[in-house]
């Protein structure tokens, strides 16, 4: 059995205690979006605000464990200011780390994993990468990357509603 | 007081699991709430049937198809004699406490409610009593009342007389999964009764620990699972009134549960097995005979008597060691609940909980325990939870509380 310690890095527990960017955005303009954990009744809100394709802020509200919300305050702190592509990029090469990799239906499945580790090698994570003992708890997988599917679904949502 | 109603360590040895070693600690479990761990009997039972009887029930003409059906309504008759059935044509095997109370949903239901008509639930209902009658709102328009929480965790019986005035039926838990409150449930049915309604009661938590007398509780319908009183997963029971089964129309359809098909109509057989579609959990159902002899044989009094005591301690330990630090949600007598207790711990999430008292070989759940409502009645997202069954002791109990000490350390 991998330690705790494996688990909660002293920058996780630090997020956790203090969480960045925490609060709540007006809406609009920012954008709400809300992601569920059915297994657990984790719940993560993410208000995002998008000008000129650049996440120019993003609170953080909801409530979970420590991973959950050390991850979705690591994950604040990492996109803010950043363009739509380069958070794209991010939820990517985080989910990567996470050991999920996208399913493609185009008959390249196989080379998903050598792709995304390709891609991931020009994103830098920084203190995320102390996440990436999680991989060793499963159970725990789903806890990390909750706030990630969240803001991809927002950042998704955003863009379908600007195309509209 | 002793909690030595039962010779813990000796029963210990009848489950093999708890030869298992955690992390190099030896297993703690307390979640049997979720489901129980299994005796070599019943293990024995299932394996032995495998081996020597197997072949399919109601069937065959040969000699072990004969011994197989025997062997399985000999276990549908321990079954009716363990919960004061008047009958094994009353003993219907389902999947689980899920599917029976599906089954009365999709059935009695579907026959039976319409625009107009009321079902009453309460707040402490698992979502297996709340999910299959939303769905069949959504397909029939009736409307669900609520019965809620009183602030110590009770049902709030107050405006029972009017909430139930005009309802069909009453869906009810015996016993809290969640907080462990054993519900007033003979003043329910009564009162159900009175009204002209019906009364189902989720009885899961309830069999397993307690002399369960269907007749004395006075429901119409109950529904429990094998899985959580020492038997295999993959068998529960709904039992329900002779005369209201009988009305019934099928729930699955398929072999085994017709009297006569033809290209323009069929017709059902006889109960039970009116609602026993296609080859059912033969091994399962033999299984869950060996688990009602097993807890027969400790017997429910003591069993009971066990727990009581075993739950008061549980709630004294952590109460003297973290006071005000600890947040148990249920009742504080012991006499008048079972043994799931429910907490918050300084803030720290259940889930950070259980992780670290897993590193100790304790074994507690964390989560809404499939109870979304009353999570949002109690204002929490999630509890820890640790339950507890015959083969648990006090120094289950003690490293617990111990092991409580070290997500202390770490998240605070």
């Amino acid at each position: 059995m991998p330690g705790l310690e494996d688990l909660y890095r002293e920058i996780i527990l630090d997020h956790y205690r203090n969480p960045r960017n925490r609060g709540e955005l007006p809406t609009p303009p920012a954008h709400r979006v809300e992601g569920f954990n059915p297994l657990c009744g984790d719940e993560i809100v993410v208000y995002l605000t998008v000008d000129d394709g650049v996440v120019t802020d993003l609170k953080i509200g909801g409530q979970g464990c420590s991973i959950s919300q050390s991850s979705a305050s690591m994950m604040s702190a990492a996109v803010k200011g950043k363009t739509v592509e380069e958070a794209r990029a991010l939820i990517r090469a985080f989910k990567g780390m996470m050991s999920i990799h996208e399913q493609r239906l185009d008959g390249e499945a196989e080379a998903t994993a050598e792709a995304d580790a390709a891609a991931n090698a020009e994103v830098k994570l920084g203190d995320l990468e102390a996440l990436q003992g999680v991989v060793k708890f499963p159970v725990r997988i789903k806890c990390a990357t909750l706030s990630w599917n969240t803001l991809g679904q927002g950042l998704d949502e955003v863009a379908a509603t600007a195309s509209r | 007081m002793a909690v030595a109603e039962l010779e813990v360590a000796r029963l210990k040895k009848d489950f093999p699991i708890f030869d298992t070693e955690i992390n190099g600690k030896r297993l703690v479990y307390l979640d049997s709430a979720s489901s129980s761990q299994k005796p070599r009997a019943v293990l024995d039972a299932m394996e032995h049937y495998y081996e020597t009887t197997h072949a399919n029930v109601h069937r065959g003409q040969y000699e072990i198809a004969v011994q197989a059906t025997e062997l399985f309504e000999e276990a549908r008759g321990k079954v009716q004699q363990f919960i004061g059935a008047g009958s094994t044509r009353e003993i219907v095997f389902a999947k689980n406490v899920t599917e029976a109370i599906n089954l009365v949903a999709h059935t009695w239901g579907r026959a039976n409610l319409g625009a107009g008509d009321a079902v009453l639930l309460t707040h402490m209902e698992h979502h297996a009593n709340i999910v299959p009658w939303l769905i069949l709102q959504e397909q029939l328009g009736f409307e669900i009342r609520w019965l809620p929480l009183t602030p110590d965790y009770q049902l709030d019986l107050t405006d029972l007389d009017r909430l139930i005035d005009g309802v069909k039926l009453v869906g009810v838990t015996a016993m809290s999964n969640v907080l462990g409150t054993l519900t007033p449930v003979r003043r329910i049915t009564d009162a159900a009764h009175a009204a002209g309604a019906l009364c189902l009661v989720d009885a899961a938590q309830y069999v397993p620990h307690l002399v369960t007398d269907v007749g004395g509780l006075g429901a119409d319908f109950l529904g429990f699972t094998g899985h959580k009183m020492l038997g295999p997963t993959g068998i529960g029971v709904l039992w329900g009134r002779e005369e209201l089964l009988d009305a019934m129309p099928p729930f699955l359809g398929g072999g085994e549960m017709i009297r006569d098909v033809r290209v323009d109509g069929f017709e059902p057989t006889d109960l039970p097995w009116k609602f026993e579609a296609g080859t059912p959990p033969i091994a399962e159902a033999i299984g869950l005979g060996a688990a009602v002899d097993y807890l027969t044989g400790v017997g429910m009094q003591a069993i009971r008597q066990h727990e009581i005591a075993l739950t008061q301690y549980a709630l004294d330990a952590l109460t003297a060691r973290y006071g005000d630090d600890i947040t148990i949600y249920g009742p504080t007598d012991a006499e008048f609940r079972g043994g799931v207790i429910s907490f918050s711990f300084r803030g720290i999430h259940p889930h950070d909980l259980s992780q670290v008292l897993d590193q100790s070989g304790v074994c507690v759940r964390a989560g809404h325990h499939c109870a979304k409502p009353l999570m949002r009645c109690l204002q929490v997202g999630a509890t820890a939870r640790a339950s507890l069954y015959l083969y648990n002791d006090e120094a289950d109990v003690d490293a617990l509380v111990d092991a409580l000490a070290n997500a202390e350390s770490l998240f605070l």
